[in-house]
């Protein structure tokens, strides 16, 4: 008995160090949760927005049907909200989802299937003059049908792997059907959901508040009193309010230097979370104009690029950091990096790479010192450090590369969507890291309206419609990577730069909540509690 | 032997290069700050052309592994968030100061010059169409105006150029229609006019030459404050580009950013720019005071 004596000392030992540790971890209830939000949302119906600033002040007000898990820092796991259970046909073209009884309305009117029905009409079938941003993600979807109170069938035209992550949108909030038949936009002034937290007041300029919701159907939950998110454009000003504790957390996310900043004044009493971002900046090049038509051309300024010590550069500065393909690296999809290093412009034998693309630029006959005009956005971060290292990159092949900036607001409608650029930095974000969602942009011409390269590439299509219904997942995947080698190794119709890296320093009081690769994502605060 | 006749003009050269230097040494012993202002001009100017020659390093070259670098040998004023030298890009800012301050001065100054001169010379309607067109331009201050135009036009140094050389335009034509109004009366303009002169020629070889004090005051003034507008043009993005070296732009993005962790990274800029601004500032006062007749009667 003695040999085992140090070991049950140990034991006993280690249980009660863990065990204040574990009552730490206890959700405690009570409190006002303070966030800043960099913008304001331009109406409240979050169909038809596309603003953070309308998800994350409201989210906490409603439900969807599914959500991805609130522990998961992928963002990629689904659970069910609204929906307790659900079910796919063996055709794969029939989803049946069963609802959660007892869900009531902040009014006190139960939520049924008539709700889930008139909401998903609206979003997917809206009536003349109603706008839906999301509405083209579900072409797929023929029907949405409630043959009883707590059941819900989407009926698709064809199988479509992404119809669950569609569903898990963090934007297909679920309204009264009553409200709708009444006035189909009454959501767009008016809030009313199931969410765990009720309505109190909107400051236009200054706050928004919620508090508790007492009839939640998850039980014990909220843990918080309420909330009250303050309308914060300053980026400056966003940390001093989280460095004087004026504000518990920003959502969004802050600079490397803001979280230095934070971390040196404020020490233990800061946490900081950070994960790959569902956000990337593309280098689109223009297929109509010489030499970019050229896809020797286009693959040599893939091959210029040292993306690794970008990466380790860029992210001491910047809001990029990880190397990625066309899915966020960690996630489910994406192409591990030993396989990534084989795409052009992804080999970590940057002397070679730029050898090949001096050698490509010769072949295609552009002379050495060939200067050519890149568009960036007018916004600072983090297109400003991006294009000053693109730029850099490309002289190390001979290229001279003059940089045009143009005001954010006419970037889109003065220079990509024209074509009125030779190169230029274009942007993806995703609100759920979902293939169709993050790679539908580069399809021909013809179906994409956000393909800004302007290319045809049948090829591709068919890839992506393969994918898009395979019938499980490692099948999608070989899709995806095929798609992925043609996109930026075979064809280079595009290239991606870094991926975006979200980094969320917040009061250690916070707890609860976990960060993932979408800033849209895991907003509607029903298991974040404060330790004071 | 004969005696080669000196002729008049190297007779005239001789005492214009004496009179020329004894003017110089003049100004800087009656307005020594005047001088030191010029002086600072001059090594401005000298930097800017020579910026290949002396600065240290590439301005465009980044060096990752010298982010942020603290002032020391190899980096005497540091390095900027990408590793280049901060001391180089000022020196090669300076060219993009003194062609923005050169170019908008000039243009800014001349065209106002002959507007206003022309304006002061028909007189009548003439004079007050043009007076109220540049009264419209005069509404709006010289910050808001440069930044109309240039969000109009988009960003880049040509741009920034005639952004910041319209705003100035009306203000030159103001000064230059108050002095011309005096020389109009004169009566060498009467007589160029009874001899049948063609209006071009008696505004251009008659009227100008007489505004000229004026218009190097107002080009001297003009370039601080082309200087200080490109860089606060540059500061707002709205200027020039990156990589290009300019001053402004060095005060913006990661300046801001890393201004507790790396201060050289905006200070030393900030300096160039108040020094050069408040080197063409003492000048052009100086300049002024030295060149008006009612101040050297004082």
């Amino acid at each position: 008995m003695r040999r085992y004596l140090p070991i049950v000392v140990i034991a006993i030992l280690t249980a009660a160090l863990a065990g204040p540790a574990v009552a730490q971890d206890k959700p405690r209830y009570g409190g006002e949760l303070i966030f800043a939000v960099p913008s304001e949302p331009p109406s409240y119906d979050g169909h038809r927005e596309e603003t953070f600033g309308v998800i994350h002040p409201m989210a906490p007000h409603y439900n969807t049907l599914l959500r991805t898990d609130p522990n998961d820092k992928t963002g990629t796991k689904l659970v069910g909200d609204l929906a307790e259970s659900w079910t796919m046909a063996k055709d794969g073209r029939t989803y049946t989802f069963k609802l959660r009884k007892g869900v009531k309305f902040h009014d006190g009117s139960e939520m049924t299937s008539a709700d889930v029905k008139a909401s998903y009409d609206k979003i997917i079938f809206p009536p003349q003059g109603v706008a839906s941003d999301r509405q083209g993600q579900y072409v797929v979807v023929e029907a949405v049908q409630a043959p009883d109170p707590y059941t819900v069938v989407f009926r698709l035209k064809w199988p479509a792997a992404s119809l669950l992550a569609s569903i898990g949108s963090p934007w297909n909030w679920i309204y009264k059907a009553d409200i709708l038949a009444k006035d189909v936009r009454w959501y767009e002034k008016n809030v009313m959901g199931t969410g765990p937290f009720t309505f109190v007041e909107h400051v236009k300029g200054s706050h928004w508040v919620g508090k508790k919701n007492p009839n939640y159907w998850d039980k014990g939950k909220p843990y918080l009193d309420g909330y009250r998110a303050v309308f914060i454009r300053d980026s400056a000003a966003q940390v001093a309010a989280v460095r004087g504790e004026r504000a518990h957390i920003q959502f969004r996310g802050f600079s490397p230097s803001e979280r230095d900043s934070l971390v040196q004044a404020l020490g233990p009493k800061i946490t900081v979370q950070d994960s790959p971002w569902d956000c990337v900046l593309l280098v689109a090049m223009n297929h109509e104009k010489k030499p970019f038509d050229d896809k020797r051309v286009r693959r040599a300024l893939s091959l210029a690029l040292d993306r690794y010590q970008g990466s380790q550069a860029l992210s001491k500065i910047a809001v990029v950091k990880e190397v990625a393909g066309v899915q966020v690296p960690g996630t489910p999809y994406a192409t591990p990096p030993a396989e990534l290093e084989k795409l052009a412009g992804y080999s970590r034998d940057i002397a070679k790479s730029r050898a090949e693309a001096k050698r490509l630029l010769k072949e295609a006959g552009v002379p050495d010192g060939f200067g050519f005009t890149f568009k960036n956005r007018g916004i600072p971060m983090p297109y400003e450090p991006v294009g000053v290292w693109l730029i850099d990159q490309w002289r190390q092949i001979g290229l001279n590369v003059r940089q045009e900036v143009v005001e954010a607001a006419q970037y889109y409608g003065q220079v990509l969507r024209p074509g009125n650029y030779e190169v230029a930095m274009d942007f993806q974000c995703g609100y759920i890291v979902e293939p169709d969602l993050d790679i539908y942009k580069f399809q021909s011409k013809e179906i994409s309206p956000a393909n800004y390269s302007r290319y045809t590439d049948k090829t591709l299509d068919e890839l992506f419609l393969k994918q898009g219904r395979a019938g499980d997942a490692e099948e999608r995947k070989k899709y995806i990577r095929e798609f992925e080698k043609r996109l930026l190794d075979d064809e280079v119709h595009y290239f991606y730069t870094l991926q975006w890296h979200r980094i969320i320093p917040h009061s250690s009081k916070v707890k609860g909540w976990t960060i993932t690769p979408s800033h849209y994502l895991n907003q509607q605060l029903d298991a974040v509690w404060l330790t004071e | 032997m004969a005696i080669r006749p000196t002729s008049v003009t190297e007779v005239s050269g001789i005492v214009s290069d004496r009179s020329w230097l004894t003017e110089v040494g003049d100004f800087c012993r009656e307005r020594p700050l005047g001088a030191i202002g010029a002086a600072v001009v001059v090594v401005n100017i000298l930097v800017s052309f020579a910026a290949n020659l002396i600065a240290p390093y590439d301005p465009l070259a980044t060096d990752y592994g010298a982010m942020l670098a603290r002032p020391s040998g190899a980096h005497w004023l540091g390095t900027d968030a990408f590793g280049r030298d901060v001391l180089s890009r000022i020196i090669y800012g300076s060219r993009t100061a003194m062609l923005v301050g050169f170019a908008c001065a000039l243009i800014g100054a001349t065209v106002g010059t002959v507007i206003g001169v022309t304006s002061a010379y028909f007189a009548g309607r003439v004079d007050l169409l043009i007076q109220r067109v540049m009264d419209i331009f005069l509404a709006f201050p010289l910050i808001i105006l440069a930044l109309a135009v240039v969000s109009i036009l988009g960003t880049g140094i040509g741009n920034v150029i005639i952004a910041i050389a319209i705003p100035m335009i009306p203000r030159a034509a103001l000064v230059a229609r108050s002095s011309a109004l005096a020389i109009r009366e004169m009566p060498y303009v009467d007589a160029a006019r009874a001899a049948g002169y063609r209006h071009q020629r008696i505004i251009l070889r008659h009227m100008l030459p007489n505004v000229m004090a004026p218009y190097l005051i107002m080009l001297t003034a003009y370039l601080g404050q082309a200087i200080l507008l490109e860089a606060s043009l540059s500061f707002l993005g709205l200027g020039v580009s990156e990589p290009t070296a300019a001053w402004g732009l060095m005060l913006r993005g990661a300046a801001v950013q890393f201004a507790e962790a790396a201060p050289w990274m905006a200070i030393f800029p900030g300096l160039a720019i108040s020094l050069a601004v408040f080197a063409f500032n003492l000048f052009g006062d100086s300049l002024r005071d030295a060149l008006d007749p009612r101040l050297k009667t004082q």
